[in-house]
């Protein structure tokens, strides 16, 4: 096995991991701060990703599609919030889950009624078809694009978090709701926005799977899955954790690929499996509160 | 009469016999179900009526008497369907040992994802036990040499059941309806057991308040751990009920679609109930007969209903109910 080869899947496993990324990072965060788990996350990334394709057939350029699929699904998120999910603040922790589950067969129907059964094609923006010599390789184009967003939009939600007045409340909020009311500030809101937030990145997640995966109404149960595994290696509600486990699922399904096939989907499974035997808070997990 | 338990038929709430009534709940249960072919309006439906409240009664005691929300149980309805028709087929076992060796492996199984998932807690739990069931899932797609991948098992096909000379042509609905339900009544009679006993109230007790049952010098991990062990062998055995039915697995039937199935029906009907089950599983296989005669979209319906149910009626219809009469007894 040559090296090159090795190292193209390599990259392509940082594509890979840039989305699965995108998307636990949407759950996690959600759950850090609302102690929400939320069921629908995949039905949201799929919707994202019709949203994505509706949007760009629409303007006639997938850039637009990329950009509003994740706002407007992002407030339909909130209104998700707002209507079901606010109501059960204070209830039993498995309430929530429940409600966004039914949910979850509520959005793929709707979906299946306003698009079909059937996978629809996303093709790849223009300016993004081909591949890029490296080198030592040729790779996609595409492939390459999603790397870089990613990283990107991690820059931007760091320094969001981290050094502006809104991510100050809103890390004071996940610690101590009722400290922040106390001091005058809506959490409430706070929680809308957070939801929105979450909700966003699934469908930016979808937008950005499109045109590697084919689109259809059942993509989004896998994703759920996988986001799930992310989230629990990374540690629930660590943002750091979402990353580094991303990035290792991705380049771990990437390379098993490579070796033997039929391995591949498995492998994260049984990634997680480990993980838990030797860390069941995740790798980045705080003990105590969830294990 | 104690919360939980609760049986089959209410009759009269008089206040005294109300709950030696109850007492008799497998009893009671067991004429209910009896009569159900009866009630229905197919055989087929009494039929899945009784599959899935079997599989939804072992999911129940992990959910409504243990308070562990898992979203795996597939795992083990799929495994019991999946042994009990690889032991018929392929190895020409007769049908009652390969429903105890199905039964057995699906336990050693449950056994294995519960090592993992117990030791997880809350919301963790229902993350890990998904995505350990999908892996169920992905290695029978892959193992397509033995478990028929996407096509699902096919080639055993049960038409006689004999046992100590007696035999039954198992073709026949009605004759399959009562076979079938030997099953679910030693099920029944086995979970009774099992919430009767010591043991039943110390998974009763760490549903209340984990942290309290720990100091009371109970084993907390070591109960989970039975208790998950438990639940999948009661549900395993729904799942060798409907490979004896249908003679076919389906991959599906491993898919978490059907694990959320399961936990629907078990709030439909409403946890912590004996009955629930049944009543749960009743109510969403004829709301999805009823609903997909008019529309094909049936999902979206039962999403909502599943939704309404979580904000306003989280103790499903049996449940409520049950309450209903015990307030009314209350009363002078």
């Amino acid at each position: 096995m040559d090296l090159s080869l090795i190292i193209m899947q390599l990259l392509s496993g940082i594509a890979l991991g840039s989305v699965l990324v995108i998307t636990a990072l949407g759950l996690t965060i959600v759950f850090g701060m609302l102690g929400v788990v939320n069921f629908a996350h995949g039905a949201l990334f799929m919707i994202g990703a019709y949203a994505g394709l509706y949007l760009a057939s629409l303007t006639g350029s997938f850039w637009w599609g990329l950009l509003l699929a994740p706002i407007f699904i992002g407030v339909f998120g909130m209104l998700i919030e707002f209507v079901l999910i606010r109501r059960l603040y204070g209830r039993s922790i498995d309430d929530p889950l429940l409600l966004t589950f039914g949910l979850s067969y509520i959005l793929v129907e709707g979906v299946r009624i306003v698009f079909g059964s059937d996978g629809i094609p996303f093709p790849t923006p223009q300016q993004l078809i081909g591949v890029l010599d490296l080198g030592i390789g040729f790779f996609p184009r595409y492939r390459l694009f999603v790397i870089v967003l990613v990283a990107v939009v991690l820059l931007a939600l760091y320094l969001a978090l981290e050094k502006t007045r809104i991510g100050l409340i809103v890390r004071a909020g996940a610690r101590d709701p009722v400290m922040m009311q106390v001091l005058g500030v809506d959490i409430g809101r706070v929680w809308l926005a957070i939801f929105g937030l979450g909700v966003g990145l699934a469908a930016l997640g979808g937008v950005l799977a499109g045109p590697m995966r084919s689109v259809n109404p059942e993509m989004g149960s896998l994703v759920l899955a996988e986001a799930f595994v992310v989230t629990v290696i990374g540690g629930l509600g660590s943002i750091v954790g979402a990353v580094v486990a991303g990035l290792m699922v991705g380049i771990s399904i990437s390379l098993v690929a490579l070796f033997a096939p039929e391995m591949a989907t498995i492998v994260m499974f049984a990634l997680m499996a480990v993980v838990l035997l030797i860390r069941p808070q995740g790798l980045f997990g705080v003990r105590g509160r969830t294990a | 009469m104690t919360g939980p338990s609760s049986g089959g038929v209410l009759a009269k709430p008089a206040p005294s016999r109300l709950g030696r009534i109850l007492d008799h709940r497998v009893l009671l249960s067991i004429a209910v179900l009896a009569l159900l072919p009866w009630l229905l309006p197919s055989k087929a439906l009494a039929v899945n009526v009784l599959i899935y409240g079997v599989v939804v009664m072992g999911y129940n005691l992990l959910f409504g008497y243990t308070g562990l929300l898992s979203f795996g149980q597939a795992a083990f309805f799929g495994a019991g369907a999946y042994f009990t028709g690889i032991a018929i087929g392929r190895y020409g076992v007769p049908w009652f040992a390969a429903v105890g060796l199905a039964v057995c492996l699906s336990t050693c199984l449950a056994a294995l994802i519960g090592l993992i998932s117990t030791r997880t807690r809350g919301i963790y739990f229902s993350m890990v036990t998904l995505a350990l069931a999908q892996l169920v899932y992905y290695v029978a797609l892959q193992a397509a040499s033995i478990t028929g991948g996407e096509n699902g098992l096919r080639g055993f096909t049960v038409d006689r059941i004999s046992l100590f000379g007696f035999s039954v042509n198992f073709l026949d609905p009605v004759n399959k309806y009562y076979v079938l339900m030997v099953f679910a009544g030693l099920a029944m009679w086995f979970q009774s057991r099992i919430l009767n006993s010591p043991f039943g109230a110390v998974i009763e007790a760490i549903r209340e308040n984990e942290q309290r049952a720990r100091a009371c010098g109970y084993d907390v991990e070591c109960s989970k751990l039975v208790v998950f062990m438990l639940s999948g062998a009661i549900s395993s055995l729904g799942g060798c009920m409907l490979a004896l039915h249908l003679s076919i697995v389906p991959l599906d039937i491993l898919h978490y679609q059907t694990s959320g199935m399961i936990v629907m029906m078990v709030l439909l009907g409403g946890a912590r109930s004996f009955f629930g089950p049944f009543v749960g599983a009743a109510s969403f296989l004829i709301l999805e007969d009823v609903i997909s005669l008019w529309t094909p979209h049936w999902q979206i319906f039962v999403g909502a209903i599943f939704v309404l149910f979580v904000l306003f009626l989280p103790k499903g219809i049996w449940g409520t109910l049950l309450d209903a009469v015990r307030v009314g007894k209350a009363r002078p």
